[in-house]
């Protein structure tokens, strides 16, 4: 496939920061999101939810409840009209429990009112029966023989095994660690919210914010006995998701109230029912060891990997592939034995959260690193650059490194950022001391410390998955002009898929005016905005879409003049113009008489799943980035200010650079908070922090200035030779912190977040208490679920497309 | 209950159960969901008004509180069709992402350049402390707080 | 939205301090709210619902302070914002203002907020603590003052009668190097893990030490402030502190504290931080001692 992209003469396209599509409406506060919508006649919706991690229900009693004012509907699992459980890899989550609830804040009852507050009092007189049950809160606890099951068919989630050459290879130095990574949580801005409003057609129409309209409909429409074409999606305006939508929230409660009742039904979460109200990021204990050669080359690599997937599946099976897959770290490493258990728990359920795994083993390797290279003798920076990857490197699960791999250059780079001045601690403002406006310290104490680090992660789905992207591209002649129509069901959830679909168009047709239709499911699945994925397969299909076109208008021009039906390469479409060998020979304009369009369905290349030793070719592409923080520690009270992010990101070509920072600014932040200030506290199931005041997320003064280094090193054989960079600064941004407050204080962290307690040592590193688990006994490598003959969620969907 | 306040400048009314904050009888009573419901227990800014011109949480005020007074939102900024300097700033800078924190943010870095036309860089931090964004890790933002400033002194 | 009578609360809105308290007498259980900075959180929760709530942010009486012949009045009802605006001069006052929330958070939270609350962790409250504060009450049978630590009986609780409102708090006007700490796990809007103000009264040679946030109400390190009194060279304010000395005094302060392990902070983490900010605060007031010659 030949790469070729038109950079002349259009304002805003392609690797220009165009300003933001949807930018005027998000400043003056006219956009909608899922939280903001109404309806005529609306009803508010609200959710009973457990307070019980673990219990059997016994009776519950609604008549209060229904007879309570303002009330329409009172909704139990027996009034779910079709199948009752959903999920995105395997439909094992109730809609709403039905004989037993597995986590605190599960589902058990809906209600629908007039007015919020008349909901709220109805959900609190219902009367539900509780049979408390033991709680499986640990996640080593869940392989003992006799712990509690959550599930009938036992607590393993998923088992892999990578191995590749030899697991005990002589080594001249050895270095293990033991690491633990908390519960983090999206925390996105705007809470889950969305209007269900029914149709005349019995159907219903659910405009929510969400990552992936089909894949929801596709889980909705079951449990609400309709067929898929009587549920229609809508975007509503997402504020923020990182994962936190992928799984479904409120759209299929909204739907059954509304269908229920016949009346629009809105349901918007407080904050603190969000906390309970969508997956988080895995919990993971990680125990490794490395072997190296006394010049610093690793020579194998073990790793034994534990995830919580708490109480359901979500899609807890593709993220423990997907933290093994990573567990090396983006170094050649001749031989490795991971092995990676995903385990189901009585704790809120995990799912994805941006990295995917990634961030919870990087922190691992890169900590092991820095021991590797502190027991050497050699700089943690020179010796990544001696094992870093490159195109072709072995990889722990088989094939060769595809795809471009510029491992070293994101390295230097990174590297050779000017360190930050350094302001002299009697002069400085107070707010920028560790401790900030706490008035905590003038200078005393303060230590500066600087870490490194380095990841790579996957762009796109994994292990066989097909997530294409589906693409309407039409170009019409206007009372002003040509202008293009981009229909995608792609959410921008503020990463600027927008934006940039409309900047390949400019660039590819030469139009500058573009619109991009709301989303919704009248044309066919995008795919998750996740994965770092959406440039490379909706930018991906647009640029095709642009190409087929081009190809139809360059047709039309040929018809015209005659010139025979061979494609003419001398023509191209620049500013509104084609032109032959740079002459311009008619505008669009011209070939516009009836529009064109063309839908396309556009598919990265083929990947394959793992077999039982991990060997295959589970990825898409891969992007690498690095990360060099700089922290100074107040080393008697244990408080941090971060100084400065230095970062690249490896992203083949920048479609928008502005944009390309705005997510390495942002993605640093979410690995900020993992580092120092973020764990969702849960004691024996029960969440104690569900909320804003004690879940701490970096404010403006615990945010550093970050500078970026943007890497454009094409990858072959895909559109734009795009890679991917929603992802890839919060996989190495704790893991860069970490190693930055290790160098200020030379504690031995091992566990994130790093509290004060640690940071001045009056609690030792965190130890476990077992050695590396045993490794469970499984039918296979594939998800537990799927051999007990659990119904499949989103791989229903891949099947359909073939 | 009767809720009656000057609201961007139109006296509005509407019977609301009076139990509601200001932000929840802006959003769902009178129609202005520009000021924003992300935590609705003042942690994060993003419901951010004035009320009698000073700045504050719509959410920790409750409506009646605001009876009779005058109430500015993040809709009262741009005259027409066009932007308020500030909202311009944030959309050229790229601090608009999702956007969830921005009108809150608008409005409160309207209401610090008002205050303080050349604040240092860390007055901005500290005075933008109480504003939480979860998507831009705040460069960008800084950023358009500096193009704003540029603006308005240009503007006279 | 039509609201049924089922979900009716009053809300009372007095715009005089007399009307205030004839509704008070009226109606003991209204939930009195001014800023409403703690208050309307329970409620966009659901946790509060009160049959009737009594706003008291209209009443002109509760938002002034003055200064009384060497001493000062606070009403309950001034903003954080314009203590550090308008009262700057008490600088423990000011700096544990400047720590409260957001800039949005000060312009509507108030130390009244902070006394009607009474949790361990209101900011302003070890600095009233160490400022020796009284606190004013009044009813329709007249004033009444309390030392602010028999006002502040427990955790969350305090002696306020049905009748009564805060009007403010008092207290004597003191002159010497004073500071305000509070430590969080990040940079801005924390409610503490721990709190210290340090004030030290150059007239009267005394120091006066008070903790926030490390036990179930504000505590009044005693026995460290009579050591920090042996410490402070009165007499001769460029004569050098042993370590030692400074070092006695925080762990003295540390002792006092009572901390427990919860969701902010641990028990043993809360006592280090007392003794690091008892010694940080002592060697700052020291230096200021100093360099003002100790007048």
């Amino acid at each position: 496939m030949s790469v070729r992209t038109v950079t002349r003469s259009i304002p805003d396209g392609v690797g220009t920061s165009s300003r933001r599509i949807d930018g005027t409406p998000k400043v003056e506060g006219r956009y909608a999101y899922g939280s903001d919508l109404w309806a005529e006649r609306m009803l508010w919706g609200a959710t009973l939810r457990s307070p019980h991690p673990h219990a059997r229900l016994g009776s519950i009693d609604v008549s209060a409840a229904s007879a309570s004012p303002g009330v329409h509907a009172v909704l139990l699992a027996r009034d779910v009209p079709g199948k009752n459980t959903y999920g995105l890899e395997f439909a094992d989550q109730p809609v709403l429990a039905g004989d037993v609830v597995r986590y605190q804040g599960e589902p058990v009852a809906l209600i629908a009112a007039e007015h919020p507050e008349q909901a709220r009092r109805a959900a609190a007189r219902i009367e539900v029966e509780y049979e408390l049950l033991p709680v499986l809160s640990d996640m080593q606890d869940a392989l003992l023989d006799d712990a509690p099951k959550v599930h009938d068919f036992g607590n393993v989630l998923r088992h892999i095994r990578i191995q590749q050459g030899d697991p005990a290879p002589a080594a001249d130095v050895w270095v293990e660690g033991y690491y633990e990574t908390g519960m983090q949580d999206q925390a996105a801005l705007g809470p889950e919210g969305g209007l269900a409003i029914p149709a005349e057609d019995g159907g219903v129409d659910v405009y929510v914010a969400t990552q992936w309209l089909h894949v929801d409909r596709q889980q909705i429409a079951p449990c609400l006995n309709l067929p898929e074409e009587m549920v229609r999606l809508h975007m509503a305006g997402v504020g923020g998701a990182f994962g936190s939508r992928e799984d479904v929230n409120v759209q299929i409660h909204a739907s059954m109230l509304a269908l229920f009742t016949g009346r629009p039904v809105k349901m918007s979460y407080s904050r603190e029912e969000s906390f309970f109200g969508h997956v988080h990021r895995h919990p993971f204990r990680i125990w490794m060891c490395h072997g190296g050669t006394r010049d610093g080359r690793l020579v194998v690599v073990r790793a034994r990997l534990l995830a919580d997937g708490g109480a359901y599946t979500s899609s807890s099976s593709a993220v423990i592939v997907n933290a093994c897959t990573f567990a090396c770290g983006p170094y050649e490493v001749p031989n490795a034995l991971i092995e990676g258990t995903a385990v189901y728990t009585n704790n809120p359920p995990c799912g994805a959260m941006r990295g995917f795994g990634a961030p919870q083993v990087c922190f691992a390797h890169e900590s092991q690193m820095d021991r590797l290279a502190g027991a050497l003798g050699i700089d943690p920076v020179e010796l990544r650059l001696r094992n870093a990857m490159y195109p072709g490197a072995n990889l722990p699960t088989g094939r060769p490194l595809h795809g471009a791999a510029s491992v070293r250059e994101v390295i230097e780079r990174c590297r050779d950022i000017p360190l930050p001045v350094e302001t002299p601690l009697e002069s400085r403002e107070r707010s920028l001391l560790p401790g900030g406006v706490g008035n905590v310290t003038r200078g005393e104490g303060i230590r500066r410390g600087v870490g490194f680090a380095v990841a790579y992660k996957n762009i796109g789905y994994s292990e066989g998955f097909d997530d294409s992207s589906e693409v309407e591209v039409s170009v019409t002649r206007g009372p002003e002009g040509a202008v293009v129509e981009i229909h995608t069901a792609g959410i921008d959830y503020g990463q600027g898929l927008h934006t940039i679909v409309a900047q390949i168009a400019r660039t590819e047709l030469g139009v500058s005016r573009v619109v991009v239709r709301q989303p919704d499911t009248l044309i066919g699945s995008a795919g998750s905005t996740s994965a770092s994925r959406q440039t490379l397969m909706t930018g991906g299909a647009v640029h095709q879409a642009c190409a087929a076109v081009r190809r139809t208008l360059f047709g039309r021009l040929q018809a015209r003049h005659n010139t025979g039906l061979e494609p003419d390469p001398s023509l191209e479409l620049v500013g509104g113009e084609v032109l032959r060998e740079g002459v311009a020979i008619a505008t669009i304009e011209e070939l516009l008489d009836d529009p064109v369009v063309e839908r396309l369905v556009h598919h990265h290349r083929r990947t394959t799943s793992l077999d039982e030793n991990g060997q295959g070719d589970p990825h898409v592409e891969f992007a690498f980035a690095a990360e060099r923080v700089v922290v100074e520690v107040d080393e008697e009270l244990g408080l941090v200010r971060v100084v400065q992010v230095a970062a690249t990101a490896d992203v083949g070509k920048a479609i928008n650079p502005q944009g390309v920072t705005g997510q390495v600014e942002g993605g640093t932040a979410q690995g900020l908070g993992l580092a120092i200030l973020e764990e969702l506290q849960v004691k024996d199931g029960v969440i104690r922090n569900p909320s804003f005041t004690d879940y701490l997320l970096p404010t403006f003064l615990d945010m550093p200035p970050v500078v970026t280094e943007i890497v454009e090193d094409p990858e072959p054989g895909v559109p734009m030779g795009v890679k991917g960079v929603g992802e890839h600064s919060t996989v190495v941004s704790t893991a860069a912190i970490v190693s930055a407050l290790r160098d200020a204080t030379g504690r031995d962290l091992n566990r994130v977040p790093v509290r004060p307690d640690d940071l001045i040592g009056i609690v030792p590193p965190i130890q476990n208490r077992g050695g590396w688990p045993p490794s469970p006994k499984v039918p296979g490598n594939e998800p537990i679920p799927r051999y007990v003959g659990l119904s499949r969620g989103q791989g229903e969907l891949m099947d359909e497309d073939g | 209950m009767l809720f009656r306040a000057n609201v961007n400048g139109t006296w509005r009314e509407a019977d609301i159960w009076a139990g509601v904050s200001l932000l929840s009888a802006l959003r769902d009573d009178l129609g202005l969901p520009g000021s924003k419901n992300a935590c609705e227990q003042g942690e994060c800014g993003s419901c951010s008004v004035w009320l009698d011109g000073v700045l504050v949480c719509a959410c920790l005020v409750l409506a009646m509180q605001a009876s009779g007074r005058e109430v500015r939102t993040v809709e009262s900024l741009s005259v027409e069709d066009r932007l308020h300097p500030v909202q311009d700033a944030f959309v050229e800078a790229g601090a608009v992402q999702c956007g969830f924190c921005t009108p809150g943010l608008i409005v409160a870095v309207t209401d610090l350049l008002e205050q303080e036309p050349h604040p240092s860089e860390p007055a901005v931090r500290e005075a933008l402390s109480g504003n939480l964004c979860r998507c831009t890790g705040y460069a960008k933002i800084l950023d358009a707080v500096r193009l704003a400033e540029e603006r308005l002194e240009s503007a006279g | 939205m039509t609201i049924s009578a089922d979900l009716a609360m009053d809300v009372l809105q007095p715009s005089t301090l007399d009307e205030a308290l004839e509704m008070r007498r009226d109606l003991p259980d209204a939930v009195v709210i001014c800023g409403g900075t703690d208050l309307m959180v329970a409620m966009n929760f659901g946790r509060l619902r009160p049959a009737a709530m009594m706003d008291i942010s209209r009443v002109d009486e509760m938002k002034q302070w003055r200064q009384e012949d060497g001493s000062i009045f606070l009403g309950a009802g001034v903003t954080y914002s314009r203590i550090m605006r308008e009262l700057g001069t008490f600088a423990s006052l000011a700096q544990a203002s400047r720590t409260v929330g957001s800039p949005q958070i000060r312009n509507r939270g108030t130390v009244g907020g902070n006394l009607g609350t009474s949790s361990p962790a209101g900011d302003a409250l070890p600095v009233l603590a160490a400022y020796e504060a009284e606190i004013v009450l009044v009813s329709g049978r007249g004033e009444r003052a309390l030392p602010w630590d028999r006002f502040l009986v427990g955790p969350k609780r305090n002696a306020l009668e049905p009748d009564e409102l805060i009007l403010g708090a008092r207290w004597d006007i003191s002159r010497g190097p004073e500071s305000f700490s509070k430590i969080g796990t990040r940079n801005a809007m924390v409610i503490a893990v721990a709190n210290l103000c340090l004030v030290v009264d150059e007239p009267a040679r005394s120091v006066r030490v008070a903790l926030g946030s490390v036990g179930p109400t504000i505590i009044r390190a005693r026995e460290a402030e009579a050591a920090a009194t042996e410490v402070i060279p009165w007499d001769d304010p460029s004569a050098p502190i042993a370590e030692a000395a400074t070092e006695g005094f925080a762990q003295l302060v540390a002792r006092a504290a009572r901390p427990i392990d919860d969701v902010r902070g641990s028990q043993a983490y809360r006592s280090h931080a007392c003794r690091v900010l008892a010694r940080r605060a002592l060697s700052w007031a020291l230096e200021e001692h100093r360099m003002d010659g100790g007048s």
